[in-house]
């Protein structure tokens, strides 16, 4: 293809052709109307690109404009690669979360890897050494082969990229829900560690000097990636998808010393990723935040293929690229230095002062925008948001207990679900210590590492129970981030700052733009009251299949500071004669739970509730207990109920057991998902001093150096009796079963 | 005592071996680029774990292209300790310098976890610090920790001794004979897959990997100490 | 210019658990009359010239690196590409 073939300006209008890039007639026309004239063909595609919902949150800015995004810790918010978060002692964590859903609906291998890269590229194009890896994930059932093979290949592919480059992946949480049958959501977070002196941003600025193309070379792989990622897959017509942009995790740890090496030198001005619509948003955005101009020579692109197109070029995905911009004059030093990692460096263009996005290519001008109109002047839409009818029929609910006819058998199916099953298929495919620092491995509340030459920690989670934010978006919002928080207080740390990726369907259909309103005001609510405020993130809409959108699921990435790694706690029990105590008492709250989707196959009624006053004072009870050193292990208590956590924190402790009383309802007391609730064990001399601390806590029983697991009701009735060994075997084995077994 | 940590273009575990042999055990480490490589100063030479040029072709393959092993191969031959770990080892393989090769896990999955191994051979420069029999727990990351040497070659390292470490926990990549660590024949050259420089220290997995380090400092020691 | 494939399979005596774990696959999709299956890969190189000394460096160069005879076996093509 070359230019020639390329429509007019007069065609593209004429026959609508910008509406193939994802364009409305509307926004077509005001980019007429901004510029003045017609855009060519180039030029369209750059206004669709940077004006899609992943470049420009057209539709979400509206809601993302109400996070909380301020703190005395914060040192950038939203707006560039990452977020910038102060740990003390000149020292900054900087980290993000992004999704990769479409990719890894196509093809999950490289989908998943592919996101796994770029969201570590944001992160050492920040200036920072990524030091850790989180990721949530999200998949129908496995009844399916399909949604059993996404699974599969999405865990080895985010697995195969963090585990070359060499960052351990700490944490992470996967969830199953038969709403994301064929449609998985796929949500990568880096979290990297530098010094305030070496914070980068990406700027293009100072006329005449140089911009420089680092990295891979550009290919015709994802054109159109960010226009892609903002719509709905058909998965019936998988032969139409545009050509899947591949990773190479080995020529990114190449890119990322050479980078860290590049931030210290101070003939840098700014350096940025080429992520989502790559050359096209990586220069105009440099250039817009500014305040500058840019001019580049495609014909100086280094290219995989021959005849590219400038459009081609603008918005080819290429993986592992970087757009970097030095002091006029000192680029043979930097291109030096990224010849001793191996990397090409080529000059391509260079800083103007006239706020133009200029293209040449062979000679001519193939495009010309102020690089303000396309970075910031998308338009931004308040779209049309109704409360569903279903919603009203589920408030008007009331909270009924399930019937359940045999306990322990309910227990174990639970223990099965994949859902609350042991991820250790998951998480035994990463490499969660390299780099020597991984305090805590995946497998308790919280991921936590080390920061080398201190005594501090950070501690990281992911979470979001998409099911309570589809009943109730507001409470399910708020319970997202208070579940998270709560996984870090149960590792010993203080959340210190928040990053989110809004998974949801259409914002087209009032309904879902309802659930992101609502669930944004919730998540909002939240990170003020837990003191966590959100510092980036990352929006991707229209996850449907077949226009059926999968549950609305922001997931919340939180990070914690842990100021002294003695304080840090596991789920697992530590010893027999530990007193065991429950933090908060269950009410009959059903909706949404593990148990209701269990019995009846579908989810109904209220969400759990939640009082942010009450979690805020519980998680400050508890933390300055743990801190204290007054906690032997803690969880909180999430899907399942009760009868879950308690089974979690004997499971990894080799040698022991549980006896325990509970009161009430038997049903309730064992699976209800009434929030804000926590079990720690304490040891018995420290009882008195735990007790001063956690008000809120009730002892109901002891660790055993038994292989059992006892739970006993009101007048001592047993509940649940079991050992330990076959609770354990049926929450080990449930995802390996279910991935071998044929449907 | 002073070792050289050679690092090649995705050994990205090469910081993780100069943390536990500087901060931890004490002696002098320097990582060193494959580019320039010049070993003879150092008294003992690491090759870390990580992907090494990707992994690509075979694990530890291309890294044969690298001028380095020419020194690499004198330094062996000179008879100072050379340790190669996890990716390192699979290079040493590829080299030559150590038989047999490596197939994909028998799973076909990446697998990380803390290994049971026990210590087939206390007495080499490298486990010396170990007691014979000693059950260790060692972490591990690899998707190809499966390795395989001909019968003939298996029953040779056991005749001789060169078995250092077996898998004691079912062996579930499928190493042949359960075999964790190997020597070579004149026993300077240890290769591992499990990685003794993630077990040096309580707080991140234990500390069950000090006395190998440990053991190649004494038997150092020991020699300098005889010579001087 | 000189087109040369190079096919590399594992040797008999070395068990493939790739190729187990596709005979089973191919098996439960109803493909009974597979009896095995051994995965290898194909490396395609493009060389300078045609002198007669190719068959020679091919040898080499897959004694060097491309082949580890440790496990692995190889056959290999030659053929002649027109243009370039």
């Amino acid at each position: 293809m070359s230019t020639m073939h390329e429509p007019t300006a007069q065609q593209i209008k004429d026959e609508k052709l910008y509406r193939q890039m994802g364009m409305t007639d509307e926004e077509f026309d005001r980019a007429v109307e901004m510029i003045g004239r017609l855009p060519n063909y180039t030029e369209t595609g750059l206004f669709s690109a940077m004006w899609s919902e992943h470049c420009s949150y057209k539709s979400s800015k509206p809601v993302l404009r109400k996070f909380p995004t301020e703190g005395a810790r914060v040192l950038q918010g939203p707006g560039e690669g990452a977020g910038i978060i102060d740990i003390g002692d000149n020292q900054a964590a900087v980290f993000k979360m992004e999704s990769h859903n479409s990719p890894s609906a196509i093809e999950p291998f490289i989908g998943a890897a592919t996101g796994a890269g770029g969201i570590i590229r944001d992160v050492f194009s920040m200036g920072a050494r990524p030091v850790a890896l989180v990721n949530s994930m999200r998949f129908g059932d496995l009844s399916d082969e399909r949604d059993r093979y996404l699974f599969e290949q999405a865990v080895a592919g985010i697995a195969s990229y963090g585990n070359t480059i060499g960052i351990p992946t700490v944490a992470g949480e996967v969830q199953f829900d038969n709403s994301y049958s064929k449609r998985p959501l796929v949500n990568a977070m880096a979290v990297g560690l530098l010094n305030h002196e070496d914070i980068q941003k990406g700027l293009a600025s100072g006329v005449g000097n140089t911009v420089l193309y680092v990295g891979a070379q550009t290919g015709r792989d994802g054109i159109h990636g960010a226009t892609m990622s903002s719509s709905e897959v058909a998965v019936e017509k998988e032969e139409e998808l545009p050509v899947m942009q591949a990773g190479d995790p080995y020529l990114e740890k190449l890119l990322m010393e050479a980078c860290l090496e590049l931030v210290k030198s101070d003939a840098l001005i700014g350096i940025q990723d080429m992520g989502a619509a790559g050359l096209t948003s990586s220069s105009a955005e440099m250039a817009s935040k500014a305040g500058y101009g840019v001019e580049l020579n495609l014909d100086l692109v280094p290219q995989r293929e021959e005849g590219m197109t400038a459009y081609e070029m603008m918005l080819s995905e290429s993986q592992e690229r970087m757009l970097v911009v030095v002091k006029q004059g000192r680029e043979q030093e930097i291109i030096d230095l990224c010849k001793k990692y191996g990397l090409e460096a080529v000059a391509i263009g260079k800083v103007t002062d006239d706020k133009m996005l200029r293209l040449t290519h062979k000679g001519e001008v193939v495009a010309e925008i102020l690089a303000d109109i396309l970075a910031e002047d998308a338009p931004v839409y308040y779209k049309k948001s109704e409360e569903p009818a279903y919603f009203r029929e589920f408030q008007a609910m009331d909270n009924e207990e399930p019937v359940v006819s045999d306990l322990k058998e309910t227990l174990t199916a639970l223990l099965q679900r994949p859902t609350i099953a042991s991820k250790e298929w998951v998480y035994s495919q990463f490499d969660s210590q390299a780099r020597t620092n991984t305090v805590v491995a995946p497998g308790s509340s919280a991921g936590v590492i080390r920061v080398r030459g201190t005594n501090k920690g950070l501690a990281m989670t992911a979470d979001c129970n998409s099911r309570y934010i589809y009943l109730d978006p507001e409470t399910g919002g708020k319970i997202a981030v208070a579940e998270a928080a709560r996984n870090l207080i149960c590792s010993g740390a203080e959340p210190i700052a928040a990053t989110d990726c809004l998974n949801f369907g259409s914002p087209d259909k009032p309904e879902v733009f309802w659930q992101i309103e609502k669930s944004a005001d919730g998540i909002s609510e939240a990170c003020r009251t837990l003191n966590a405020p959100i510092i980036g993130g990352n929006v991707s809409m229209s996850n449907e299949v077949n226009g059926v959108p999968v549950y609305p699921t922001p997931t919340m990435g939180l990070v914690g500071l842990v100021h002294d790694l003695s304080q840090v706690t596991t789920t697992s029990f530590k010893q027999a004669g530990d007193v065991i105590y429950l933090i908060g008492e269950a009410t009959t709250e059903f909706g949404g739970s593990e148990l209701q989707q269990m019995i009846h196959g579908k989810i109904f009624g209220k969400a759990p509730a939640i009082d942010l006053e009450v979690e805020a004072s519980r998680q400050q009870a508890l933390l300055k207990a743990i801190q204290s050193k007054l906690v032997q292990s803690a969880t909180d208590l999430s899907e399942g109920g009760f009868a879950v956590a308690l089974c979690e924190k004997v499971f990894d402790a080799e040698g022991l057991g549980a006896d325990v009383t509970v009161k009430g309802s038997a049903v309730t007391a064992l699976f209800s998902e009434t929030q804000s609730r926590f079990i720690v064990t304490v040891k018995e001399e420290l009882t008195t001093a735990f007790e001063a601390l956690v008000q809120d806590a009730v002892k109901i029983g002891t660790v055993t150096n038994e292989d059992k697991i006892v739970i006993k009701g009101d007048n001592d009735t047993v509940l649940i009796d079991g050992t330990v060994e076959e609770f354990r075997s049926a929450w080990k084995g449930a995802i390996p079963c279910l991935l071998n077994s044929e449907a | 005592m002073r070792f050289a940590i050679l690092s090649f273009p995705g050994s990205s575990c090469d910081v993780d071996m100069y943390h536990a042999l500087v901060d931890i055990v004490g002696v002098g480490a320097e990582i060193i680029s494959h580019q320039d490589a010049n070993l003879e100063h150092f008294d003992a030479v690491v090759i870390p774990t990580g992907a090494s040029y990707g992994d690509y072709l075979r694990p530890g393959a291309l890294a044969q292209s690298s001028k380095s092993i020419e020194s690499l191969k004198a330094f062996v031959a000179s008879g100072k300790p050379v340790l190669g770990i996890g990716n390192g080892f699979q290079i040493l393989v590829e080299a030559g310098i150590l038989p047999g090769a490596f197939l994909k896990n028998k799973g076909l999955k990446f697998r990380s976890g803390n290994a049971k191994l026990a210590v087939l051979n206390a007495s080499s420069i490298f486990t010396s610090n170990y007691e014979q029999g000693q059950p260790l727990t060692i972490p591990f990351a690899h998707e190809y920790g499966n390795y395989y040497v001909d019968a003939d070659t298996a029953q040779q390292l056991k005749q001789q001794d060169r078995i250092v470490f077996t898998y004691e926990d079912g062996n579930v990549d499928g190493s042949v004979e359960k075999i964790a660590g190997v020597l070579n024949e004149q026993g300077n050259v240890l290769g591992m897959m499990p990685l003794p420089e993630r077990a040096v220290e309580e707080i991140i997995g234990g500390t069950d990997g000090l006395p190998l380090f440990r053991s190649i400092l004494k038997n150092w020691s020991e020699k300098n100490v005889h010579n001087a | 210019m000189t087109k040369v494939n190079i096919y590399v399979t594992l040797r008999e005596s070395v068990v493939d658990p790739q190729g187990i774990a596709v005979q089973d696959a191919l098996q439960a999709l109803g493909f009974n009359e597979v009896e095995s299956v051994r995965i290898g890969k194909l490396i395609e190189l493009e060389l300078a010239g045609t002198n007669n000394e190719i068959e020679a460096r091919v040898k080499e160069m897959c004694d060097k690196l491309l082949v580890n005879k440790v496990i692995e076996n190889y056959r290999y093509e030659i053929g002649e590409v027109a243009g370039k």
